[in-house]
């Protein structure tokens, strides 16, 4: 029997197994370890009462503040100084400050710091981006990421693979946004819980590298312990953009796939071509359901942005709705780009200058508002429309306000319009 | 080693929003944390709950995000166990790293109601309701997360593993090598890690 690409991955990291299967417990070696300004103060804490002085390997560790940045209170300000303050001590070069940080789904793959085939923990549950790059990426604990600094590895129990097949060319206004929410609603928050989710079939070799971000990044949404896209050629043309642009440590990399004869629990297919852009309802990631359903849903934020969905070809897709017209007079509109390369090619390309003339706001790179952090809380009662990746209660503000999660044309539709609405209404 | 609490009772897909909500994120002193464990899902847990008290819940306890914070305050607050029909996969492993017991048993938490004294015998991982025979049986660890439970936590489990290595050292040393060679280390290291590789 062949091994999945997850599989691969893991194995070829392994300490001390020639072979592998789901359910089994290993350590294994990690190519990239990575914290936020949130995460990393509890394994900080961790890693210097080992009393190391040094870490496994100064270029394999990422620290960058991104969920309360700009710091938003004094305490906040604290907890990034933590970051800032071991990242010199120990010659952590990958530490990112403002001005040049992004939020880390989307900085780190910008910088060509992880690659196909790698094995890659974050702090943070959204470290299931990377799979996009068909490297072997998941979310862990803060104690998980000291230990990782301390000696490069992590413990995995090795996931079953359920793959899911996607066929058929996406309709305008649907991307990899709507594929997954689509997906999720159909196995449910906990439908892939300790599994891997492979992505695969021509709709996905059609998808650009943002679109698949956004897909990975919210196989978390599912449960699932990593998503994972098979490298191909657009996987690769991205990643030597990425390596000849910033030049890391790291440049070389086996891209690996899944076997003919690989082991799958489950394989799900989904004709896509009839699939209208998704929308996910309070309270759950899994609540989707075609946009079109929603009739009367009255809005007062918007919020475009996140590691989900911050990246250029969201920010080009939200302004080609906006451009020449203006946000409803009951709306905020809070436009964050995930990067700040995306932030000035934003402005470059006219994106911010769209969002700004139709009467929204245009901020420095952050998780912000996605979380409930800053820059767009909810008061009680308020009800977002928001590209960012879940929606529980509470989520972005007080526990009595509503998120439905969209792709960035049915959020800037909705701006207009007041209400949850698509582009075509406009 | 047994654990006696009070059950407090919450449902399905408990996510770590609800758990320690975001608003909260700017410390990470289990004190403080707990202060407001569960506060989006039932705002007067922690003016209740009591030291050795359980947590009871449903399918997928602690989705979400993987804020540490999570377990953290959990503990913080007294709990000594939590039982859940199932667990989130990153909630799971940061309760094993923390060193807070986590039990998976659909019929525990199907007979356990919000009041009753629930007793939790931890190293057969079996759970009973307090005066009554019946025993539900819990997923039980394998090899080497156990000793990481054991330990109290990952980072309990990796000094002592340090600490195993530098008196290795100093046995070697004392032996008559006059250096710790990067061989001499590395072959220690891989003997204790092929133990803990066996399932």
């Amino acid at each position: 029997m062949g091994y999945t690409i997850t599989e691969k991955i893991l194995l070829s990291h392994a300490l001390d197994v020639k072979h592998i299967a789901p359910g089994d417990f290993i350590k294994a070696k990690v190519d990239l370890c990575f914290g936020n300004d949130i995460t990393s103060p509890i394994a900080i804490k961790e890693f210097r009462r080992l009393g190391k002085d040094k870490v496994f390997n100064q270029n394999r560790i990422a620290l960058i503040p991104d969920h309360f940045i700009p710091a938003k209170d004094n305490r906040s300000a604290n907890q990034a100084k933590v970051l800032e303050s071991f990242a010199k001590e120990y010659g952590i070069s990958n530490y990112f400050e403002l001005g040049e940080m992004g939020v880390e789904h989307a900085l780190l793959p910008e910088r060509g710091l992880i690659l196909p085939g790698d094995l890659v923990i974050g702090a943070d549950s959204h470290t299931c981006t990377h799979g996009a790059l068909g490297a072997f990426a998941t979310g862990v604990g803060s104690t998980d990421l000291a230990y990782a600094m301390a000696f490069g590895e992590c413990w995995f129990k090795v996931p079953e693979t359920i793959k899911l097949v996607f066929k058929g060319k996406p309709r305008k206004w649907v991307g990899g946004k709507d594929l997954i929410l689509h997906a999720i609603a159909d196995i449910g928050v906990s439908g892939a819980t300790y599994r891997s989710l492979e992505f695969t079939g021509e709709t996905i070799d059609m998808l650009p590298m943002d679109d698949r971000f956004s897909m990975c990044n919210m196989a978390i949404e599912a449960g699932a312990k990593n998503g994972i896209i098979e490298p191909d050629k657009t996987t690769e043309k991205y990643v030597k953009a990425a390596l000849r642009k910033y030049k890391p440590s790291r440049k070389s990399y086996k891209a690996v796939k899944s076997d003919k004869d690989a082991a799958y629990s489950d394989v799900r297919e989904y004709n896509i071509s009839r699939l209208e852009p998704f929308v996910a309802a309070p309270h759950l990631p899994s609540n989707g359901k075609p946009v079109s359903e929603f009739r009367n849903v009255r809005v007062d934020q918007v919020v475009i942005g996140s590691c989900t969905n911050g990246r250029i070809s969201d920010l080009k897709q939200a302004a080609a709705v906006l451009k020449n017209k203006k946000v409803n007079q009951n709306v905020r509109l809070v436009v964050i780009p995930a990067t700040q390369a995306i932030y000035k090619e934003a402005i470059d390309e006219g994106y911010a200058e769209a969002f700004v003339r139709a009467g929204g706001v245009f901020c420095t790179p952050s998780c912000g508002p996605c979380l409930g952090g800053h820059m767009g809380i909810l008061s009680e009662g308020e009800v977002a429309v928001a590209t960012t990746n879940r929606n529980f209660v509470g989520r972005m503000g007080h526990p009595k306000s509503f998120v439905y999660l969209s792709n960035p044309a049915i959020a800037a539709a909705s701006a207009v319009k007041g209400k949850i609405a698509h582009p075509a209404e406009l | 080693m047994k654990i006696k609490g009070k059950v407090h009772k919450f449902g399905d897909n408990i996510n770590t929003d609800e758990i320690i909500p975001a608003r909260y994120l700017y410390t990470i002193d289990p004190g403080e944390l707990a202060e407001h464990c569960m506060e989006d899902a039932d705002p007067r847990f922690a003016s209740r709950v009591n030291e050795g008290d359980i947590i009871v819940a449903g399918e997928n306890f602690g989705c979400g995000s993987s804020r540490e914070h999570a377990p953290i305050s959990i503990k913080g607050a007294g709990v000594s166990c939590v039982i859940a029909g199932s667990f989130a996969r990153i909630f799971y492993r940061n309760a094993i790293n923390t060193g807070l017991p986590i039990f998976t048993s659909p019929e525990a938490v199907k007979n356990l109601k919000k009041g009753d004294t629930a007793v939790v015998n931890i190293t057969k991982g079996e759970i009973s309701k307090s005066g009554r025979k019946t025993v539900y049986k819990a997923e039980v660890f394998p090899g080497f997360i156990k000793e990481i439970i054991k330990g109290g936590g990952l980072m309990a489990y990796a000094a002592k593993m340090e600490q195993g290595k530098a008196s290795q050292s100093r046995k070697t040393a004392g032996a008559g090598k006059s250096k710790k060679t990067k061989g001499g280390k590395a072959a220690v290291k891989k003997k204790k890690a092929g133990k803990k590789g066996k399932k």
